[in-house]
C-alpha cells in the first residue's frame, strides 16, 4: 500500500490529501490483482521460464482472439455453443416448471416422481451423456437431451418449493372468487412462487452451459467447446487459452445477463425488491 | 407424504413394528424406481428396441457382476474416488479459508474478490484441455481441475456465511481480548458453517460433473473412461452398468454428506 504523502504546507490540506489517496487506494485496488495476473502471466511466458506451449504469452492469446473474432469463427462457434445451451435449457424450464406444479397439486405425481428427483438432483447426469450419443447419435439432438437432463433438476425442486411456500390466503381468495385448478395453479401458484421458480433457473443455466461445452468436447463439430478440444488435439496452445477467455467471457454475459433479467421481471415482487435492497 | 396415513390403513401397527416399518418406508417411497425397472426390463425382453439401443435390466446386472467379479470396476472406481476426494478437500480446505479471510479482512477482499467474481461464473468444463496439456491424462490434471472448479462456490459460500456473522458477538469477543485468529475460530466460522456447508454441497455435486467429463475426454484410468471405452467397444450392457454404478456413487456420496451435515449442524437445533 502506497501511502506515501507529499508533506504539504497546511495540515487541512494534508488530511484531505491522504483522504483522497485513501479513496484512490480503494477505489483502485480491485484492479490490481486482474492487473497483476495478467502482468504475471506475460512476464512469466516471456522470460522463457514456461514454454511458450505451455504457457504462451496473453499478446499472444490476445492476437488469437482477434483473428477469431475477425475471421468471424468466434461469432460462429459462440451461436452454435449458445443455440444449443438455450433450447436445452428452455425444455428444461419449462418442462422443470410443469413437473414442479404437478407434484404440488397431485398426490400421483409426487409418488412417482419425488424418488426420481431426489436421485435425479445430486446425480452426475453426465454420466449418460454416451447413452444419449448412443441413442440420438453425435449431433444436436444428443447434446440438447443431456443439456436438458441435466438442467431440469433444479428447475422442479425449486418450483415444487416456490409452489408449496404460496400463502394459502392468496389461494383461498383466488378459489372463493371462483378461480379453477388450472386458473390457480398458473395464475396464482407460480406467479407467487416466481423468486424461487427464478432461482432455480439460475442454478440451470450455468450447469446448461457447462455440460454444452463438455458435450462438444465429447463429440466435436462446431462450438465454443469443440473448437478448443480440436485446438488442443493440434497442440495450438494460443487458441486453447483464446477458446478458455472466449467461453469465459460468454460465461460471464450469460450470468449477468440472467441476472438482469431476474431483477426486471421480479420488479413487482415486494419480497425480491426487499432483499435486493438489502 | 403419503407415509403420513392414519394408522387404521397400517398393516404393522404395534411398537415392535418399528423397525419392520423404517424398512418398508422406503421401500414405499421409491416404488416408483420398481416400476420403472420392470418396463425397461419389460421393453427390453419384448424386443421392442434393439438390445444395443437398451440392453435388458438382467444383462446390465450381470455384467455389473461380472465387472466387480472381475475387479475393473473396483479399481477404475477407487481411482475415480481418489480424484474426486482429493481435489474436493482441497478445494474446502483453500476455500474456506479464503472465502472466510475476504469477509473479514476488507484489503483481502479488494485484492481476491475482483478474481473470484470474475472466474466464477466461467463454465469450468472449458479448462479441461489445458489441465491435460499441463498435467497430462493422469490424477494431476482431474484433481486440479477438480479443485479449481470446487473452489470457488466454496469460498463464496463461505463468504456470505462469515459476512453474515453477528456484529455484536465478534466486538464482544474481541473486547474480551480474542485475537482475531481466535474470533475467527471461535465466531465467525461457528457462524459461516451452516451457509458454507451448503455450499460444499454444491461443490460435491460439480466435483463429481468435472471428474466424469474429464475422464470422459481426457483419461487412460477412471469409471468415466470405462464408460466412453465401453461405450467405443459396443459392450453396451456394461456401459450401462458403469454409467447406473457411477450415478448411484454421486447420489450415496451426498447421502452421506447430508447425514454428516445433520450431524455438524445439531448444536443449532437446540
Amino acid at each position: 500500500m502506497a501511502r506515501v504523502v507529499a508533506v504539504p504546507s497546511r495540515a487541512a490540506v494534508s488530511l484531505s490529501n491522504h483522504t483522497v489517496l485513501r479513496r484512490a487506494f480503494w477505489f483502485l485496488a480491485p484492479a490490481i490483482t486482474p492487473v497483476l495476473v495478467v502482468a504475471g502471466w506475460e512476464f512469466a511466458a516471456r522470460s522463457g521460464g514456461v514454454s511458450a506451449f505451455m504457457l504462451p504469452p496473453i499478446s499472444a492469446v490476445m492476437v488469437r482472439l482477434g483473428a477469431d473474432v475477425a475471421s468471424g469463427d468466434f461469432f460462429l462457434n459462440a451461436a452454435l455453443t449458445l443455440y444449443r445451451t438455450f433450447l436445452g435449457f428452455a425444455i428444461a424450464a419449462a418442462v422443470g416448471v410443469t413437473l414442479g406444479v404437478l407434484m404440488a397439486r397431485s398426490r400421483l405425481a409426487n409418488w412417482f416422481l419425488d424418488p426420481i428427483v431426489s436421485i435425479g438432483l445430486p446425480m452426475p447426469k453426465i454420466a449418460f451423456l454416451p447413452v444419449f450419443i448412443l441413442w440420438f447419435g453425435l449431433f444436436d439432438a444428443s447434446k440438447i437431451t443431456i443439456i436438458a437432463v441435466s438442467a431440469v433438476f433444479p428447475v422442479v425442486t425449486a418450483t415444487l418449493a416456490g409452489v408449496q411456500g404460496v400463502e394459502r390466503e392468496l389461494i383461498w381468495s383466488a378459489q372463493s372468487l371462483g378461480a379453477g385448478r388450472k386458473e390457480i395453479a398458473w395464475e396464482i401458484m407460480v406467479p407467487a412462487a416466481l423468486p424461487q421458480i427464478i432461482t432455480g433457473l439460475q442454478v440451470a443455466l450455468p450447469t446448461a452451459l457447462i455440460v454444452e461445452i463438455v458435450a462438444e468436447m465429447m463429440m466435436g463439430g462446431y462450438g465454443l467447446g469443440a473448437a478448443m478440444l480440436e485446438a488442443s488435439r493440434q497442440l495450438d496452445s494460443p487458441d486453447v487459452f483464446a477458446g478458455i477467455i472466449e467461453i469465459m467471457a460468454i460465461g460471464y454475459g450469460v450470468v449477468a445477463a440472467a441476472g438482469w433479467l431476474r431483477r426486471r421481471l421480479l420488479i413487482w415482487h415486494q419480497e425480491d425488491a426487499r432483499s435486493t435492497a438489502a | 407424504m403419503q407415509q403420513k396415513q392414519p394408522n387404521a390403513m397400517w398393516p404393522f401397527d404395534s411398537q415392535s413394528s418399528a423397525g419392520v416399518r423404517a424398512l418398508v418406508r422406503p421401500l414405499v417411497r421409491y416404488s416408483p424406481l420398481l416400476v420403472i425397472a420392470v418396463t425397461w426390463e419389460t421393453v427390453a425382453c419384448l424386443s421392442l428396441l434393439p438390445a444395443n439401443v437398451l440392453p435388458s435390466l438382467t444383462a446390465v446386472l450381470a455384467s455389473w457382476l461380472r465387472l466387480v467379479g472381475s475387479g475393473e470396476i473396483v479399481t477404475n472406481g477407487l481411482d475415480s474416488l481418489y480424484r474426486v476426494g482429493l481435489g474436493l478437500l482441497l478445494a474446502v480446505v483453500v476455500g474456506a479459508g479464503a472465502g472466510l479471510f475476504m469477509a473479514t479482512s476488507r484489503l483481502v477482499n479488494v485484492f481476491i474478490g475482483p478474481l473470484v467474481r470474475l472466474f466464477y461464473p466461467m463454465p469450468k468444463s472449458a479448462l479441461i484441455p489445458v489441465m491435460v496439456l499441463w498435467l497430462g491424462f493422469g490424477d494431476a490434471s482431474k484433481v486440479v481441475l477438480i479443485f479449481l472448479g470446487c473452489l470457488l462456490p466454496v469460498a463464496i459460500s463461505a463468504f456470505n456465511g462469515a459476512r453474515g456473522a453477528d456484529h455484536t458477538l465478534i466486538w464482544s469477543a474481541s473486547s474480551f481480548g480474542a485475537s482475531r485468529l481466535q474470533v475467527m475460530r471461535d465466531v465467525v466460522f461457528p457462524c459461516a458453517l451452516p451457509e458454507l456447508l451448503s455450499g460444499i454441497r454444491i461443490a460435491l455435486a460439480t466435483s463429481f460433473v468435472l471428474l466424469v467429463s474429464s475422464e470422459l475426454i481426457a483419461a487412460r484410468r477412471g469409471l468415466g473412461y470405462m464408460i466412453g471405452m465401453l461405450g467405443d467397444g459396443g459392450v453396451y450392457d456394461a456401459m450401462f452398468a458403469t454409467v447406473l454404478t457411477v450415478a448411484l456413487l454421486g447420489f450415496i456420496a451426498d447421502r452421506g454428506y447430508l447425514l454428516l451435515m445433520g450431524r455438524m449442524l445439531r448444536w443449532r437445533a437446540s
